[in-house]
């Protein structure tokens, strides 16, 4: 009868050493939520006396609860507007990118089976609801000897919030100046035309029961998934295919350019010959000031690690890694966190 | 110290507040009206977060937004009628389904059925009622809306094609299947608070029927259906409610889509599937206080509609009291 007694004081003693190491939290985006998972997790088994909790809660929640002061730091797969920067007043908030992904067209058209090409016009063009047939001149220019049904496209697209929209919608506006005129860019946009699945998984779900439908999901879905997905046309004319290394391309191609000092910059359309024009960073924002020094030395740290030993961890899982030159301008403002 | 409290004889008064807390009545009613009252105190405290949280969007947009017809982030423009009309029209949907496929069943398993089959039919009722509802989104996604898109939509708009309501390409996901799922989501409670209204008529108002020489059918539709009216409407109310709220099943079927159409093949939204698409990613203040105001719409609609229920309730129990 003693035992279980024991085994509850043990199980108590246990939860509160547990609770004396540092636990840091963190919410926000769920993009890349599987690696920051796996690198908080291969973190905390070198570093025991640190726990990073990640909620992913999506990019829009992390930044509210930075905003809030209820995390100690968030992530997100778009940049921060001014506006949402100038509502952060307990802090400045730095943007660290942390990983690449990339965003695909996946179709599903009767009687084709070869990947097919888009450029960036037709892509706005179907999703504006503007050409509606596969057989359209511009589609059938791009892809020569594909045989494309006269059929009627139908168009899906998220209906959840999400940073995919926000890169996809982002690509289109930069390609097209209608798109930009009539939807814009966000991670929710009014949409001219199609259907709504829920998460990758819905829209995926909806091309693959829809004949001659259109969507777009996230590159590690796509592959994870099997899936086959299309050739985006970039800003060089090359029509590219999606993969780790054609999206840190894009980066690469950015960070040539003007590249802003504090990262908060768009890579989709990006120059460079290989460059896969539907890419994006996703951030980590962390605050510029951090009073608790432990803390503060864990994020550092982990920062570091993040940027050089983790990026290995990267490809396994799809992601794309950073480019060098980006991970030496971020190093500089790891050092100038205070 | 407590012995000499024992020994001091308690006042009249006092022995009488003893007596009584002993009794336990007085605690009984106090803790028990404690727990009724926090009722009261979760709907004010909902509708009061709700009423604070959409401060922005109400000053930006009024009443309009009741009828405005643009749900636009990226514009900052925001309008419930889409929602509104989705979350009215599927549910109304549902019901005309589920009403009388539940009542009919009811019946028929609480008057009609032998015990053995009706016992086994109502666990089998119990147990639809109780499957989460993301488990009727995914059948619906793998199994309604596939057979929807290559008969059902084919059909109707081969038959019923010159209506508005059955025109326009056959997607299989819109205002019909989430309808039709949500009919199938409602039509256990139906059946299985309709059935136990039935039951718990008296015998005697159904053997005095017989006695007056009516048949089976004529004392189950005449005699104990109007006596068990007010749990059956109570029954479709409750299913109408859950029909409203219905967020997960609704979402992944009804295409959304934030336009307004007639045709019932046409992708829809309502206002439950709206706020969980976009309450995670929703950063402007404004977007986020409309999506907080369509919660308060919502809240609104299902009150108005509840209580014309009820007068609806009140109208029809005075109506059948005075035949009485």
């Amino acid at each position: 009868m003693k035992r279980p007694v024991l085994w509850i004081l043990l199980l108590a003693a246990a939860t509160t050493m547990a609770a004396s190491a540092e636990t840091i939290n963190a919410a926000g985006a769920t993009f890349p939520a599987p690696i920051y998972q796996k690198w908080f997790e291969e973190f905390h088994k070198m570093h025991p006396d640190i726990q990073i909790n990640y909620q992913s809660i999506g990019s829009g929640g992390g930044i509210r609860q930075l905003t809030e002061g209820t995390v100690d730091f968030g992530a997100s797969d778009m940049p921060m507007t001014d506006e949402q920067l100038s509502k952060v007043t307990r802090y400045k908030v730095l943007h660290f990118p942390t990983v690449l992904g990339g965003v695909v067209p996946v179709y599903n058209v009767s009687g084709v089976t070869t990947d097919l090409k888009f450029s960036g016009d037709s892509l706005a063009g179907i999703f504006l609801g503007n050409i509606k047939k596969w057989n359209d001149a511009a589609l059938k220019k791009d892809n020569p000897g594909v045989n494309l049904p006269n059929e009627d496209i139908t168009v899906v697209h998220r209906s959840d919030g999400s940073g995919t929209s926000f890169v996809w919608t982002d690509y289109l506006s930069k390609v097209s100046p209608e798109w930009k005129g009539k939807v814009g860019a966000n991670t929710s946009v009014n949409w001219p035309a199609g259907l709504g699945g829920k998460g990758n998984e819905g829209v995926s779900g909806l091309v693959k029961q829809t004949p001659n439908s259109i969507g777009y999901v996230e590159l590690i879905f796509a592959v994870q998934n099997k899936m086959g997905y299309g050739l985006v046309k970039n800003m060089a004319g090359t029509f590219v295919k999606a993969d780790v290394n054609t999206v840190t391309e894009a980066a690469a191609g950015a960070a040539k350019g003007e590249f802003p000092a504090d990262f908060r910059v768009s890579i989709t359309n990006s120059p460079g010959k290989n460059a896969y024009p539907v890419s994006t960073f996703t951030w980590l924002l962390i605050p510029a000031k951090i009073d608790d020094a432990t803390k503060k030395k864990s994020i550092k740290d982990f920062l570091q690690w993040m940027m050089t030993t983790g990026q290995q961890d990267a490809a396994g899982l799809s992601y794309a890694p950073l480019p060098k030159p980006v991970v030496a301008k971020e190093q500089k403002q790891v050092a100038s966190i205070q | 110290m407590s012995t000499a409290a024992v020994a001091a004889p308690p006042q009249p008064q006092a022995r009488k507040l003893l007596k009584l807390w002993q009794d336990g009545d007085q605690v009984a009613h106090l803790v028990t009206m404690v727990f009724a009252a926090s009722v009261f105190l979760v709907t004010i405290l909902l509708v009061y977060e709700l009423w604070i949280h959409s401060a922005g969007s109400r000053a930006k947009f009024g009443f309009g937004f009741l009828w405005g017809r643009v749900w636009d982030p990226n514009a900052e423009t925001f309008g419930a009628l889409p929602f509104i009309y989705g979350t009215v029209l599927t549910s109304f949907l549902a019901l005309i389904i589920s009403v009388p496929l539940g009542v009919g069943a009811a019946i028929f398993l609480s008057e009609l059925a032998p015990p053995r089959v009706s016992n086994a039919c109502t666990f089998l009722v119990e147990l639809l009622a109780a499957v989460p509802s993301v488990i009727y989104g995914l059948l619906a996604i793998f199994t309604l809306v596939p057979l929807l898109r290559q008969y059902g939509e084919p059909f109707l708009k081969k038959t019923l094609g010159f209506l508005p309501w059955f025109q326009g390409p056959a997607y299989g996901v819109g205002y019909l299947a989430a309808g039709l799922i949500l009919a199938v989501m409602t039509f256990p409670f139906i059946i299985s608070i309709s059935r136990e209204a039935l039951l718990a008529v008296p015998r005697e108002q159904r053997e005095a029927a017989l006695a007056l020489g009516a048949t089976k059918w004529e004392s189950t539709w005449q005699v104990v259906v109007p006596f068990a009216r007010l749990g059956i409407i109570g029954s479709i109310f409750l299913a109408l409610a859950r029909a409203l709220g219905e967020t997960m099943a609704v979402t992944m079927v009804i295409g959304n889509d934030t336009g307004i159409h007639t045709s019932l093949l046409a992708p829809g939204y309502t206002i439950a599937a709206i706020i969980a698409n976009e309450f995670t990613e929703a950063t402007g203040d404004v977007y986020l206080s409309s999506l907080v105001e369509l919660g308060l719409v919502l809240f609104a609609l299902t009150m108005i509609l509840n209580g014309s229920a009820q007068l609806l309730i009140i109208a029809t129990t005075r109506r059948g009291s005075k035949q009485d």
